[in-house]
């Protein structure tokens, strides 16, 4: 089915065709006789006049299209008007292939009615603590992004930290990711492991200025490790998959890289549906078995140390609400996670002797955000904490809970600009320490660059 | 007997060859002229409804178990699904639908773009690299887009591509005479200015001769504020527009205020299917914008 210019355009070429060669003809009479001559001439006249005829009607019909009326139209579905060709997707330049770079700002104003103290019966890592007094730069990162070919990619987050004047550069993920099909991917590299909800997502779009107390006491904000992991979505309707990680076991809550630097392994189960057009759900189980070789709380006064195996299984569960499914206006999304935490293995004590310790940690905390109107969220969490007694022989020590059971409230209001730009204020009514302290928290998380896409 | 098992056993070894091509649509508009081309071929499931901005979709689970499950996922592009689309991709892990391979269609990569920036910055708001993304208000443009899809329907499965030029070509005819008629019941709109709630009317403008006067965003994907409805209000007082438009799925409170101010009328569109009732297919869709946009000229 050609179109009509198209026609139009090839029947001038024929018969323009025609006529230059009528025209260079008489170079090339001699060698021919005159009754071919008069034949050829004949036959050109007669290919010239058929053209000529063809262009006219053409002509005439392509003049009728153009008119809005034209009834000939129909015969044509596909070019009801002419429209230019489709815009090529544009590429700049070399750099188009140059990956995505991503920054993420953010900073904060902290103000604590009691300075932050130790959470008893818990042996946090080094980031356990919430962010620092007063004013202070959170983390930057810069990430870089990009498919590798057709069956990789891969990435890069570096987080820049200013500790005590030096500026450290953290590599926070280096993978590549491949999908095989059939709803199966790998991963490799360093990355935030898949366990619990939190855990995968980047501190920067969480909905409070800190992670929430187990995240912050049991695996120090997040467990990110070196190694591989796999993932299957199965075909089924409601969204089910299946994963599994073996990692290096060198970060908290594993330490040291036991077995011979395969020290942890994670599973997990994730199920997730909608709920009607408005609701949608997930929830999911996880296990991380770690090894911990001489891991080292993060209290910079006294490094008790602990060696041994560290079970943890994670219950979490989300729910989201929008109107029509539209979360543009008004959302509400309720999250909870539950922590179990079994540890086996020796305490020692800074300076001291190990001691064995055998004990169950348990961790949770809900939240509730609203957005109430667009921009503007409003936000609500309780969490909490509770370790069993570690017995006589380790009373008094780091992992002695003194009868306390760690717990904070905290309210958040948060306004964006737009998807890139965000300010939070947050109180936080904090007892996971013995001495109650009133945190007040000060927040901007900003996005420049290219900014990927969200997760659930 | 035997026939009744030998039919039965024939029903059961025939259906896997029946089986439809599923195809997972990211925007109505898609969903149903996928269904316009594909016909009993294709099995459809829409991922989002025409009261949600597609901009904002949520990378929900059942998204992601549909995709995973896909032949050929069908989506806008230009950017426009960039907030959700690459998280259900890259967790779908599906080998047939991934950037370059023939099951991403992308519709807007069919057509001429209009509104490509010239200057790539945020702070010009939501801008999209590859242009205006809203490419669905322009029936010359979906006709572009219906040709390429059945095009690529074929490609991906060829037994079925005689149903798929059978039904494009039905289709097509029937498009082309619409687009007639409304081309012709949109003649009183050329010439006309209108303000819009967000640039997403951009090649329906240029399709039909309107003129924009102005957007109610303050910028393309910001909400509008206060300060900028008063200074719309003060720059449109002396030339009014002949309406102000918003789709379905835009929060109707600024319209209106704006209306009130200048006293001109609201017009609702679907935007896309199922924005309206009436508007449950294609030709739905634009029988009810082109009657409600005459009909607020009146």
């Amino acid at each position: 089915m050609h179109s009509f210019p198209l026609r139009v355009a090839m029947a001038r070429v024929c018969g323009s065709l025609a006529i230059s060669t009528s025209v260079f003809l008489p170079m090339v009479s001699h060698a021919a006789s005159d009754q071919d001559v008069a034949e050829l001439k004949a036959m050109i006249q007669q290919l010239r006049h058929d053209y000529e005829a063809r262009i006219d009607t053409l002509e005439a019909r392509l003049t009728q299209a153009e008119k809005a009326e034209a009834p000939t139209q129909s015969e044509q579905p596909s070019q009801p008007v002419s429209l230019p060709a489709p815009t090529p997707t544009p590429v700049a330049a070399a750099s188009a292939f140059n990956p995505s770079i991503g920054v993420v700002l953010s900073g904060a104003l902290r103000s604590y009615s009691n300075p932050a103290g130790n959470v008893p019966g818990f042996l946090g890592g080094g980031e356990s603590a919430p962010g620092a007094e007063g004013l202070s730069l959170g983390e930057s990162e810069i990430s870089l992004s990009a498919d590798i070919d057709n069956r990789f990619s891969g990435k890069l987050t570096a987080s820049l930290a200013d500790d005590d004047g030096e500026t450290s550069i953290e590599l926070e993920e280096a993978f590549l990711e491949a999908a095989i099909g059939n709803g199966m991917r790998l991963k490799g590299g360093r990355f935030l492991s898949n366990i619990g909800y939190l855990n995968p997502r980047h501190a920067h779009t969480d909905d409070f200025a800190d992670r929430p107390l187990p995240y912050r006491l049991m695996l120090n904000g997040a467990y990110k490790d070196d190694g591989v992991g796999f993932a299957w979505v199965a075909p089924t309707d409601r969204y089910l998959e299946f994963g599994g990680e073996y990692l290096r076991g060198g970060q908290f809550p594993a330490a040291g890289a036991g077995h011979a630097g395969m020290g942890a392994w994670t599973a997990y189960l994730t199920l997730g549906d909608d709920i009607g057009f408005s609701g949608s759900w997930q929830a999911g189980l996880s296990y991380l078995d770690a090894r911990a070789d001489e891991r080292l709380s993060g209290d910079p006064g006294a490094e008790d140390s602990f060696s041994g195996d560290s079970h943890l299984w994670i219950a979490d569960a989300i729910w989201k609400w929008a109107p029509n499914g539209d979360p543009t206006l008004r959302n509400f999304k309720l999250q909870g996670e539950f922590f179990w935490r079994d540890e086996d293995g020796d305490f020692t004590p800074n300076g001291g002797t190990a001691l064995p310790y055998s004990g169950r940690q348990r961790g949770w905390y809900v939240q509730a955000v609203y957005q109430f109107m667009p921009q503007w969220r409003f936000g609500s969490r309780i969490a909490g904490l509770n370790a069993d007694d570690p017995g006589a022989a380790l009373a008094g020590g780091a992992l002695d809970p003194l009868g306390h059971d760690p717990r904070d409230y905290s309210l958040m209001l948060d306004w964006s600009n737009s998807e890139f730009s965000r300010l939070r204020l947050q109180y936080t009514y904090d007892k996971s320490t013995r001495q109650a302290n009133n945190a007040w928290t000060l927040q901007y998380i900003m996005s420049l660059g290219a900014h990927g896409a969200h997760t659930y | 007997m035997q026939r009744v098992i030998l039919s039965l056993v024939f029903i059961v070894l025939s259906q896997p060859s029946q089986a439809a091509l599923s195809v997972f649509a990211c925007e109505p508009e898609w969903g149903a002229l996928v269904r316009e081309i594909g016909g009993d071929r294709v099995k459809v499931y829409t991922a989002t409804n025409a009261l949600q901005d597609p901009h904002h979709v949520q990378a929900r689970p059942a998204l992601i178990s549909h995709l995973r499950r896909a032949d050929l996922a069908v989506c806008t592009g230009a950017e426009l699904e960039i907030g959700w689309l690459p998280v259900l991709l890259r967790k779908a892990g599906n080998a047939r639908i991934r950037n370059g391979s023939p099951g991403l269609f992308m519709a807007a990569e069919q057509v001429q773009r209009l509104e490509i920036p010239r200057q790539l910055t945020r702070a010009n708001g939501d801008v999209h690299a590859s242009g205006n993304p809203h490419i669905n208000t322009d029936p010359r443009r979906l006709a572009q887009v219906a040709t390429a899809l059945e095009k690529r329907l074929a490609e991906i499965d060829p037994a079925g591509s005689a149903d798929y030029q059978h039904h494009y070509q039905d289709f097509a005819a029937r498009w082309t005479a619409a687009i007639q008629r409304w081309r012709k019941q949109g003649e009183a709109l050329r010439g006309k200015g209108w303000v819009v709630y967000h640039d997403q009317w951009v090649y329906l403008e240029d399709w039909l001769g309107i003129h924009r006067l102005g957007e109610l965003e303050p910028k393309p994907g910001l909400p509008p504020t206060p300060a900028h409805l008063a200074e719309l209000t003060t720059r449109l007082a002396n030339q009014p527009p002949a309406m102000i438009v918003r789709a379905a799925m835009m929060d109707p409170r600024p319209a209106r205020w704006l209306a009130n101010k200048l006293d001109v009328p609201v017009v609702e569109l679907p935007f896309t299917v199922g924005g309206a009732d009436g508007a449950g297919d294609l030709f739905g869709l634009f029988d009810v914008t082109l009657k409600r946009l005459v009909g607020a000229l009146e």
